[in-house]
């Protein structure tokens, strides 16, 4: 039904803008594309505008400014019952007044399938996601887990291209939601769906897709792969928000060659540190490292490596890690994060340790 | 996954396999008891409002059942006739004999005393119309034919005349001799209900009435002629004188001498002067028929019917009405219903679905019909509606009817419908609104989403979740409808009017009142049945009013 266009995008946004009230704008500036295929997650903290952009791309709301194309169509132009996507919503909109089997019958209907053809599908489709003994009941008699997994199925039923998934994990256990996680992502890629998946917990995002979209006051912040998000974020905003992070304010002191020298508050030590989002000599910069590349073992760092006094404050034992928090250079939330092996000694609090890092695991960004 | 229901939880059973509680007892019996004492303590805040209910509702009701088949007055008026009356059959066609004539004369006479022939008369006329006036002619008739003995006996002897005479005979010396004898009731004398059965009787009703209704002592006032007409019926009769041992024997000797003499009268003539239509077997035939303590007679009315002397019969064609109009009622009910939901959806759809400044001015005019009188209203669609008024008047201005044939909206069904429509209109609005509110826009997304054009979206998801709305102001409507009064009353006409606009003119104009009950508890019954039916299609549960 939906063919790609010329240049491989099966869902663009292209500068996209919306405000509701005419006041604020809720998404500033959208720009994405979406090859086919492609499972990419919005992240972003509450109220930044990720439904928004699942809403305007499902036809619901319609954008203020801009363009939002499907297979190169503007989408505008289709109305929403003939986008065909699917779509979980935020609190799984199941008809309450129709069974479970009536819920995933009813967009099989609509498309006007015989009743035998609509009850094979209906079957597999509870049964990818074990709720095949539920057909009879009423939503209301399910549980908040048991309704999220049907609203999957109906979503999936009908056999779209495009899925759009609103938290659809939300209310789920630990141990269910790791469970349909990986469900999800299996059947994604089984049948060739393309996804979109919004979510505001980052594991999710991490482990579940190909792109991470994370956003943050109504743009996107960064869009990348995972560990490309993990290991190199753009700005300090995904720097904190995923995964934990240090951060040491300073001043950029010297610039050449995307090395940046910053000097610290709090102290006299200028350290070595990727330049990332700095423009010039005297910019305010915040240096992110990420705890688990810190290390606390003099033996082991290497020559180019950069070396600080910290103090510890708190030591703290996690079974697989040692979780330590440090004074340094003024900052004392300053985590450092290192394996429980035979040859890693455990900290005191009050002791004062050298710590280092690679340059290239320091990165200069915005202040 | 783990949670597909398979494994069956080990509870706690007792010997016979019940679930028990902690402590021992069976689950069902100690959650019956928490049970209980919840329901006692909510029971106890209620109270006051359950008291009240009882008093000014559910009483009343009682009392409306109650009036729909009483029936008393008939055997309240005429006992004895009534009792005379259980031997004689109708059907032989035969006027009963001159005993229920004396007896019905015995009854007539005390109660036109008490003046309560003429009510039983009124009483009398819903069935047999023309017996009203009989009783009327007959309770100013009744005491001449006592006259006929009481001047011949006053002839034979003036002391016959004299209250005084009838006192010394007939009461008890204590009695006579008591203070206050207005006051304390009358003793008879030994002896002299044995003597003179009936005169004894008369005269005890007689000074029963004098003591009570005029507060006179009876041994100072005149007796009725009724109670001479008694001592000649006695007189003539086997006399037991010996049986009399007061004074006076020799005056009562020489009247029973002389009693035979008399010139005398069937009763049955006597009545037949008055008025002949006592000759008819009708007027037996009614009074039999509605002998009971209780009837099915205002019932039976209610549905055209009415209970004859031979048994139950169609009404008189000019007179069924009632059946139709209950029809109509219900036809035309179920039509303000209908058109109600036509117009009150779309407008409770906006209220709910329009942002909050909007749907609050819509609200206030849906509201503002219930902050205008009723009549006001009402008379607004009169001047509307009429066929010199504003909307024939339109309608002529632009052409679409000729003046000669403006259009008839008023004082008929389509004015009625019109006006309901409009002022019940706010009982349809509201709870569907309340209904709608809840609805979450999300629904119908999903359904578009899924594939559903608008239509289906709204007819197959979210038309579904609003019937309950739906339900609940049909309900209201309904039953506000059918009982309705003032607005059939005001723009009905005559073929626009309701069964409740009978039952006000039985109550207030006919005073037939029983029958105003009968026609009301059929229409409670038919609610009620309707309800019921509702609810077996429908499912009460499926009804939401707020
Ligand atoms: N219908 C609406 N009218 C006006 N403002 C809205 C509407 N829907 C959302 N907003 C506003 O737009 C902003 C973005 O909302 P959106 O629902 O897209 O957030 P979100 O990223 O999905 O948040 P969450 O993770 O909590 O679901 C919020 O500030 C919200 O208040
Ligand atoms: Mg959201």
């Amino acid at each position: 039904m939906l063919d790609q266009s010329a240049d491989g995008a099966f869902v663009e946004f292209e500068r996209v803008q919306k405000s509701y009230d005419g006041e604020t704008l809720v998404v500033k500036d959208l720009n994405l594309s979406m090859p086919r295929g492609e499972f990419l997650t919005m992240l972003g903290p509450s109220g930044s505008g990720k439904t928004t952009c699942l809403m305007m791309l499902a036809g619901f709301e319609t954008a203020t400014h801009g363009d939002i194309r499907l297979a190169g169509k503007p989408i505008n132009n289709i109305p929403p019952h003939k986008r065909g996507i699917g779509m979980v919503f935020q609190n799984y909109a199941l008809f309450p007044h129709m069974t479970v089997a009536e819920n995933l019958s009813f967009p099989l209907e609509v498309r006007g399938m015989s009743a035998s053809e609509r009850e094979g599908k209906i079957k597999r489709a509870l049964d990818m996601v074990q709720m095949g003994a539920f057909g009879g009941r009423r939503p209301a008699q399910l549980s908040g887990g048991q309704q999220q997994r049907v609203a999957l199925a109906r979503a999936l039923v009908f056999e779209p291209e495009l899925v759009l998934m609103d938290e659809p994990l939300g209310a789920l256990d630990k141990q269910l939601r790791e469970h349909m996680q990986f469900e999800i992502t299996r059947l994604a890629h089984e049948l060739g769906i393309t996804t979109v998946y919004v979510t505001h917990d980052q594991t999710e995002a991490l482990t579940m897709s190909d792109r991470v979209a994370v956003f943050d006051d109504g743009r996107i912040q960064q869009l990348a792969p995972p560990d490309e998000l993990y290991e190199a974020p753009q700005n300090s905003f995904v720097a904190q928000f995923i995964g934990e992070n240090n951060t040491l304010e300073g001043v950029v002191a010297e610039l050449k060659d995307g090395i940046a020298m910053v000097k610290l508050d709090g102290s006299d030590a200028v350290i070595e540190a990727k330049a990332v989002n700095v423009d010039k000599v005297g910019d305010r910069t915040r240096v992110s490292i990420r705890p688990e590349r810190v290390e606390t073992n003099p033996d082991r760092l290497q020559d180019n490596a950069h070396t600080l006094q910290a103090e510890v404050l708190e030591f703290i034992y996690m079974g697989d890690i040692y979780r330590t928090r440090l004074k340094v250079a003024g900052n004392e939330n300053f985590v450092v994060k290192t394996r429980n092996a035979p040859d890693v000694a455990r900290m005191t609090p009050g002791q004062t340790v050298q710590i280092g890092w690679l340059p290239e695991d320091c990165r200069a960004l915005d202040a | 996954m783990s949670d597909v229901p398979a494994a069956t939880p080990q509870d706690e059973t007792d010997a016979a396999g019940r679930l028990v509680a902690a402590d021992g007892t069976p689950l069902k019996r100690s959650l019956a008891r928490a049970l209980r004492r919840q329901k006692l303590r909510a029971l106890l805040l209620i109270a006051p409002l359950l008291l009240f209910i009882l008093l000014t509702f559910i009483a009343p009701i009682a009392d409306m059942l109650f009036r729909s088949v009483e029936n008393d007055i008939v055997s309240r008026t005429l006992p004895e006739t009534v009792e005379t009356l259980g031997e004689w059959d109708y059907s032989s066609g035969e006027l009963p004999d001159d005993a229920a004539y004396l007896a019905l004369y015995r009854d007539l006479s005390v109660a036109t005393e008490y003046k309560t022939h003429t009510r039983l008369g009124s009483r009398l006329n819903y069935e047999t119309s023309g017996i009203s006036s009989l009783f009327r002619k007959t309770g100013r008739g009744v005491e001449d034919m006592g006259e006929l003995y009481q001047d011949q006996f006053e002839d034979l002897d003036a002391a016959w005349k004299e209250p005084e005479t009838w006192a010394r005979m007939m009461a008890s010396e204590e009695w006579l001799a008591a203070e206050d004898r207005a006051a304390t009731p009358l003793e008879l004398r030994d002896g002299i209900a044995g003597a003179l059965p009936n005169t004894a009787r008369a005269y005890e009703q007689f000074a029963e009435f004098t003591q009570n209704e005029d507060g006179d002592d009876p041994a100072e006032e005149d007796p009725w002629a009724y109670v001479y007409a008694m001592l000649w019926l006695d007189l003539t009769g086997p006399v037991q004188m010996d049986a009399y041992q007061g004074p006076d024997a020799a005056l009562l000797e020489a009247a029973a001498e002389a009693a035979p003499g008399f010139e005398s009268q069937t009763w049955r003539a006597g009545f037949a002067d008055i008025d002949n239509d006592w000759e008819d077997v009708e007027v037996w035939g009614t009074i039999k028929a509605y002998s009971g303590e209780f009837t099915s007679g205002y019932f039976l009315n209610s549905v055209d019917l009415q209970l004859t002397p031979e048994g139950i019969e169609k009404q008189d064609e000019n007179q069924r009405i009632y059946l139709k109009l209950f029809w109509r009622t219900i036809v035309m009910s179920l039509a303000i219903t209908f058109s109600c939901i036509l117009l009150g959806y779309p407008v409770a759809w906006l209220l709910a679905n329009l942002p909050m400044r909007v749907s609050n001015v819509l609200m206030i005019l849906v509201l503002l019909p219930f902050w205008t009188s009723l009549l006001v209203r009402t008379s607004a669609w009169k001047v509307l509606l009429q066929q010199q008024g504003v909307i024939n008047d339109i309608l002529v201005w632009i052409g679409l009817i000729s003046d000669a044939n403006r259009l008839v909206m008023i004082n008929n069904v389509t004015g009625t419908i019109i006006a309901m429509t409009h002022i019940l209109l706010p009982f349809m609005i509201l709870p569907m609104y309340s209904v709608m509110q809840t609805i979450p826009p999300s629904y119908l997304r999903a359904a578009k989403s899924l594939g559903a054009t608008n239509w289906v979206a709204f007819w197959r998801v979210y038309f579904p979740q609003s019937v309950p709305g739906i339900g609940a102001g049909s309900i209201l409507v309904f039953i506000l409808a059918i009982g309705y009064y003032i607005t059939p009353e005001l723009v009905g006409g005559t073929k626009g009017v309701f069964i409740s606009n009978r039952i006000a003119y039985h109550i207030s104009t006919s005073l037939n009142w029983g029958l105003a009950a009968a026609l009301g508890t059929i229409l409670l019954a038919a609610v009620l049945l309707l309800y019921w039916a509702y609810d077996k299609i429908v499912g009460i549960d499926n009804v939401k009013l707020g």
